[in-house]
């Protein structure tokens, strides 16, 4: 059994970093969601507020880790102008180009916008902190951007996984 | 009358309630930042397959081609845009509705740019 270069940083990038977004994703919703007056006690408070601020900072920062090493680390290996790049072994074929044309072109412009959602929200929290309770809105608000962080991550995710098991890098 | 009190002015109609708590300017800046970083990305992704001669000279890395120039100027925009919004807000009070509003506008028009089935209809021959 051999783990290549190439093999780490897929792993790195996709299983890695994907899910600590899915665990950070987890607890920031759940927290978010419970941060209502009727269901917080004063000193839950602060406690719960640590452990959001923890996860929202994770997501985001985990987010812009994601997409960095996608972009610059695997997705050379992916477009290597060579005919066994898993750019090239797709386009080769009607059945499978649009895997490429659909769901690469997609995936590798889309997973961008995750990071800059994810930012907000952790901007948001570590902004309000304990106020956050107090200000339904913006918490509301919050948890809408998280949402939408994570699916637009989920969407790219998937993408990549599924090309993967397609035309893997080799 | 007897047994009739006189009701205090302020009882009988509550002030209008002074905005209290932090400003939200800098919240609001952050949220039309992602917007911008988002529409950015849409632009440049529309407008590299629209020309051939704009895409190569995105191209920054040769490895990554022109998604390295794209997400370049989508974070660089998403940032100075960020800090230039929240210098430009930081005091102020800010309807966070209109402000996510706002936001929903710019990252629809940017997630539209980026649907590969979309920015395909661009493509130059």
């Amino acid at each position: 059994m051999e783990l290549t270069t190439r093999d780490f940083w897929g792993l790195v990038h996709g299983i890695g970093l994907g899910g600590l977004f899915l665990v950070a994703f987890a607890g920031g919703l759940a927290g978010l969601y419970s941060l209502k007056p009727g269901l917080v006690t004063e000193s839950g408070v602060a406690d719960r507020m640590r452990r959001l601020i923890v996860g929202t900072t994770t997501m985001a920062a985990v987010a812009w880790a994601t997409v960095i090493t996608g972009t610059w680390v695997v997705y050379p290996w992916y477009r290597e102008d060579e005919p066994t790049s898993p750019r090239s072994a797709l386009l080769a074929s009607p059945d499978t180009d649009e895997w490429h044309k659909f769901g690469m072109e997609w995936k590798e412009h889309v997973a961008w916008i995750a990071p800059m959602l994810a930012t907000a929200v952790a901007v948001i929290v570590l902004y309000y902190r304990q106020d956050l309770i107090r200000n339904q809105t913006a918490r509301r608000i919050a948890m809408g951007l998280f949402v939408a962080a994570f699916v637009t991550a989920a969407i790219a995710g998937l993408l990549g996984a599924l090309i993967t098991k397609k035309a893997p890098i080799t | 009358m007897e047994g009739t009190q006189p009701q205090p002015a302020a009882a009988a109609e509550p002030p209008a309630r002074p905005a209290v708590g932090k400003p939200e300017g800098p919240v609001a800046a952050v949220l039309i930042a992602a917007g911008i970083g988002a529409l950015v990305l849409g632009i440049l992704t529309v407008w590299a397959e629209a020309s051939v001669g704009f895409s190569e000279s995105l191209a920054y890395n040769d490895r990554v081609g022109p998604l390295s120039g794209k997400t370049i100027w989508a974070a660089v925009a998403f940032v100075v845009g960020w800090v230039a919004l929240t210098l430009a807000l930081r005091r102020r009070r800010v309807d966070l509705m209109k402000a996510t509003v706002v936001s929903i506008v710019l990252l629809g028009l940017g997630y539209l740019g980026t649907f590969s089935p979309f920015f395909r209809i661009f493509e130059s021959e």
